[in-house]
Formats: structure tokens, sequence, C-alpha cells
């Protein structure tokens, strides 16, 4: 046995705990899990069921956390878990699984399959069998700060930008702030207008808030990798930097996975409870909206639908709110079959759009959310997930399909008026 | 041994050891299983009405939205097979005077011919099941030999049990006999097997409730 292949071993026998032994021991292979997954619903391929995507882990289970398992080991009647056969699952665990967690959703026998996908993707990651594209966006994320190699300098810029245009100061380290906004590369590099959004908001809420320049890249893709101990690493970051300006809540980005990380892992992966909240930045809008902070005018007419990210819905728990923040600016406002709870993945997420080789899956996969599409034939696509965006994008375009994809924070703003100079004498809580 | 002598060996012996085994490897299986334990989930909660372990072990008895529609002969065979057993084991007058007898537990049967024709219909049940399993791809993919094998397991106490109060094919005594034998089969192997789904379900369905009921979501 290699030595990464024990390391990975070891690693999987850590992570298998109660539930996963509960989870394995109920499994009755009814395959409805099956039907609950983009990749198999889209190819038809029962490799892509994804109860079978945990095989190796459920073999170690078995060999080493079960009597009769253990007995079968010892003489010699059952197989071993090999580096070709997690080679062979590397497919099986990143490609074709985005841990949307419909499968987790629809298990009769009440499986946690994602669960157990995150917790095997560790023992994946320490045998090395991790997919080149996300180990670099890990090891980008690490060495320079961002999985698209941004640095505080590109920050600034925007910044600098967006205060011209908006006539709005970025405020950057200032301490004792109640919000720090992070960001994601995405939106440094990619939508811009997100930072202006999020400052066109707070100063009608007159909140204040921050910019961290230790910790603004609010992703982690040592989550998605499945490495407990890089995830640790770049939580720290924030970790750090909210208790260093003594910020009242972090707020994360439009991003599904960096809100994952920050919101339900971090605390775990740091070891204790985190001394500041964490909230997404459609919870921030929604409670702006309750409080009466929020103030839009005018409607989009155009014909508008939302996109769930999976981590925000089923994964997260934020279903209402974007509805609530739709409506305050949309006159024509269509729900797709399956959308909230049951949302369709947009067959990107869990760091799956990071891996070159997936791609042709991947769009295979993303029919599923094409046939949502073509049910309610959207004018615009409003998302809250700047991978969702891209990977939506990236596929209307291969497919075809004229439909731009926005994101919901940067639409509310563009509803908010532009600052009375009344308003800017007086800022509440300033 | 004549049929009374192997009757008389289920009834007395065979029986004994089959409850012993049961009892012993459910015991054991759920020890192994449960104190395994879980960390401590040190995020900050978020509460929601309906997303708790509890919630969880009741709602996911129904399909979730467009299941039902995506795999018709998975939830109604599967409902009508798993109430049909109920039906049979805990209805039929004959079970609950054994049960009776051992611990002193009664309560009222349903009349015969009902559980006659509940067990005609678990059984017709069973096979549509059997056969989705060898026609839908992915549950074909996943089947090994113990998915076949508890099947009949499974099968076998409600056709034997079936065809000796019929009187079918066999003598009384040698049916009943052999009902008997493949009931003590089933409890021997129930434990070790994808049939302890009986006994885990509740645990896991709770842990996936809690694990999501801890994000406020209602699962």
């Amino acid at each position: 046995m290699s030595a990464t292949l024990e390391k990975g071993i070891r690693v999987l026998k850590e992570v298998i705990d109660a539930p996963i032994a509960s989870y394995f021991n109920s499994c009755v292979h009814c395959g409805l899990c099956a039907e609950a997954c983009l990749f198999y619903t889209e190819t038809g391929d029962p490799k892509y069921t994804p109860i079978h995507k945990l095989e190796p882990l459920r073999r170690v289970y078995e060999q080493e956390y079960t009597l009769l398992g253990r007995l079968k080991k010892m003489v010699g009647l059952s197989r071993a878990v090999t580096d070709d056969e997690l080679d062979q699952w590397q497919e099986l665990v990143y490609n074709s699984c985005t841990l949307c967690g419909r499968c987790s959703a629809v298990c009769p026998v009440g499986n946690d399959i994602v669960y157990m996908v995150r917790k095997f993707r560790e023992g994946m990651s320490a045998s090395g069998h991790a997919p080149e594209g996300i180990k670099g966006a890990v090891n980008r994320t690490v060495t320079v700060g961002s999985p698209m190699n941004v640095k505080l300098p590109a920050v600034q810029a925007q910044m600098k930008h967006v205060e011209d245009d908006y006539g709005i100061p970025i405020p950057l380290d200032a301490e004792g702030a109640e919000y720090m906004v992070m960001l994601s590369s995405m939106e440094i590099m990619n939508f811009p207008e997100y930072l202006g959004a999020v400052a066109k908001i707070m100063q009608q809420a007159g909140k204040t808030w921050t910019l961290c320049s230790t910790a603004f890249e609010a992703t982690n893709a040592g989550i998605q990798i499945g490495n407990s101990d890089l995830a640790k690493v770049i939580v720290s970051r924030i970790v750090e930097g909210a208790e260093k300006l003594k910020v009242k809540t972090v707020i994360s980005p439009e991003c599904g996975h960096a809100y994952t990380a920050l919101r339900w892992e971090g605390a775990n992966l740091i070891g204790r409870p985190f001394t500041f909240e964490v909230k997404h930045i459609i919870e921030v809008l929604g409670e702006f909206q309750a409080q009466g902070l929020l103030k839009t005018e005018g409607f989009s007419t155009d014909r508008l639908t939302f996109h769930d990210p999976c981590q925000l819905v089923r994964r997260g728990g934020v279903i209402e709110q974007p509805r609530t923040l739709m409506n305050m600016v949309a006159k024509n406002f269509v729900e797709m079959p399956d959308a909230g709870y049951m949302n369709w993945c947009c067959s990107g997420g869990g760091g799956a759009s990071a891996i070159e080789e997936g791609e042709e899956l991947r769009l295979q996969a993303f029919k599923k959310k094409k046939s949502q599409f073509d049910a309610v034939n959207p004018d615009r696509v409003v998302t809250a997930c700047a991978n969702c965006r891209i990977v939506l994008e990236e596929s209307l375009e291969h497919y075809q399909m004229d439909i731009p994809v926005v994101g919901l924070t940067e639409m509310i703003a563009e509803h908010i008026p532009d600052k009375s100079p009344q308003a800017a004498a007086k800022p509440e809580g300033a | 041994m004549n049929e009374l002598q192997f009757l008389t060996w289920v009834r007395g012996p065979g029986l004994d050891i089959a409850v012993g085994i049961f009892l012993l490897g459910v015991l054991w299986r759920l020890f192994e299983i449960y104190s395994l334990g879980r960390k401590k989930d040190l995020s900050a909660p978020r509460h929601t009405s309906g997303a708790s372990g509890l919630h969880t072990v009741f709602r996911r008895s129904l399909p979730p939205p467009g299941m039902l529609k995506r795999s018709p002969v998975s939830y109604i065979g599967g409902y009508i097979f798993h109430i049909g057993l109920a039906i049979v084991v805990f209805g039929f007058a004959p079970h609950i005077l054994l049960v009776t007898n051992l611990t002193g537990l009664s309560w009222p049967g349903l009349p015969s011919q009902f559980v006659d024709l509940a067990a005609v219909v678990t059984m017709a049940a069973m096979v549509v099941v059997l056969v989705d399993r060898i026609n839908k791809p992915a549950k074909r993919f996943l089947s090994t030999f113990e998915d076949w094998f508890t099947w009949a397991v499974t099968f076998l106490p409600v056709l034997t049990g079936w065809m000796a109060v019929q009187h079918l094919l066999l003598p009384y005594t040698t049916m009943l006999a052999l009902h008997i034998l493949s009931v003590e089969l089933l409890l021997v192997v129930l434990p070790f097997t994808k049939l302890f789904h009986a006994f885990t379900l509740f645990g896991s369905r709770w842990y996936n409730g809690r694990v999501n009921g801890h994000k406020g979501v209602p699962v």
C-alpha cells in the first residue's frame, strides 16, 4: 500500500461517525437517489447513482467498524480499497457531484448522502485523488489568498473604480464597523458591480461596513476539495480579520460554497464558536427589507426567474428572502418547476466548475437546468451565487440560449434611488 | 426426523436459537453503529419550525415533491408491501396468540379473510418491486446477492404462511414447520443485512433531520 493511500484510508477511518454508519446500514438499494441526481437523470448512466459514489467509503466502514466485516477481512474474504479504485472514483466523487444535496432530500430511509460525499472527499484528497483543477484553486487560495490569484492591489483598484462610479467611499479596515463584507474573486474580476451594489445598499440603510485587507476572499476551495486542514487555514484568515476589526457580522458574498464554508463549517474547522455572526448578503437584504431600511423604486417589467443556489436553499436554509426581494423589484417574476427547496443545480457547484476534464459531462447535466428554463421561458435569470452565474452564463451560451444572468444584490441596488442631498447630510446611525 | 418432530424442533430449540441470535444481533449492531458517536456542531444554529430530527423521522415517510411521479413503483409498491407485511405479521390471530404466550401482550386480531387478502396483495407487490429491481437500470446496477437473498428471505414466510393456511401443496404440519423455519431464517439474517434498515431507518432520518435542522432546513 502506498503511503498516500495509507493516509487516505486513515482519514476515511477518522471521518466515519455514527450518522455514516447508520446511513450505510439503512440503504436498501432502492435507487431513488439516482432519480434526484442531475448527473443520472441527464445521462441515464447508473454509475452516477449517488449512493454508488460512496462505495469505497462503505467498504472501509464495513471492513473497519463491523464485526462481520472485520471477520471477513481476517479470513481474506473482503477486497481492500486500492489506489486504482480511488482513481476511478475521482469522476464520481468530484466531476459528477456538485454537493447539491438533492439525494439527501429524497432518500426514503433518510440517508444524508451529500454529508457522506463531503466526508469521502477528505480521504480522496488525502490519498492524492482530487482533480488537478480544484487542487490548483486550493493552492492559490492558500498561498496567494485567492483561487484566481487576485491580490489586494486588484481589490483596491476595484474599490477605486466603484468609488468613482458611484460616488460612495468604500471603507477598508474600518475598526468597529457593524458589517465586514467579503468578496469572491469571481466578483472582483468578473462582476465588480456587486461591490457598488453593496455600497449603495449600505448607504441607504445607514449601516457601517468595511472590507478587510487581510481577508477579502470568501471562497474556500478547501471545502470543495475536502481538505479540512487547508479549509481551516482559509477560514482562519477571515476569523482573524473579523476579530481584529471587531465587526458584529461577516457578510458572505453571492457565493454558495463561501457561505457553507463560513456559516456552517467555519466554527467546526477552527474548533470553537465564532464571536461574530455570519450572514449571506441575501439574508442581510432580507433583514433590511423587514426593518424598512431597504427602499426601492420602480419595477423591472421583463420576465424574470430566480435560480436558487443549492448551498443557499437546501444546504443553507435561505429560501423565502430571495422571493420577497424579487417581488420588491420585479412585476413579472415567474418560478421554475421545482424552484426553492428542490431546485436543480446549475451543474457546476461543489468545485465541479473548476474541473476541466468534467466540462462535457457538466454540459450534459445542464440539460436539467435548461428544461427548467424552457418551462418558464424567462427574459433574464436572477441568482445569488457568482459561481452559479458564471456556470449558467457559459452553459446557456453553449446551448445558444440568449438569456442574461444577473445577481440579485445588484438588481436590488439598481432600483435604489440615487442618494438625495438631505439623506447624505444625515445618514442613520452615523 | 418425521414432520411432527420437525415441527416440534422449529417451535422449540429452533425458535429459541433464532430469537436469541436476533435479539443479541440487534443489540450488538445498534451498539456497533451508534457508539461511533459524532462531533458537536459548533456553528450557530438557525431555528426554523418543522426542522428537527423527529420531524424528519415522520416526514420522510412521504415522497418528497416530484418523486412519486419519477418512481411510482418504488413508492406505491413499497407502501403496499410494507403495510401488507405489518397487517399479516401483527393482525393475524395465531401470530397474536404466539406473542401472548411468549410475553403476555395481547391485541385484537383482524378477520382471517382480510389477512388472507393482505398476504396475497403483499406477495403481488413484492413481485412487482422485484421486477422493478430487474428493470430499472439504477436499481439493477446497485443490486448485489444480498438484495435478491433478502427479498427471498422476506417473501418465503409470507408464501409458506399463506400456503399453510390454504392447505396447499404440502400437509399442514409440514407447511407450518417450513413457515416457522423461514421466519427463523429471517430473524437470523435481519440484523446482519440491509433488512436492518427496519431499525436504523429511525436513526438515519433523525440524524439527517437534525444535521439539516441545525441549518434551519426542514428536510
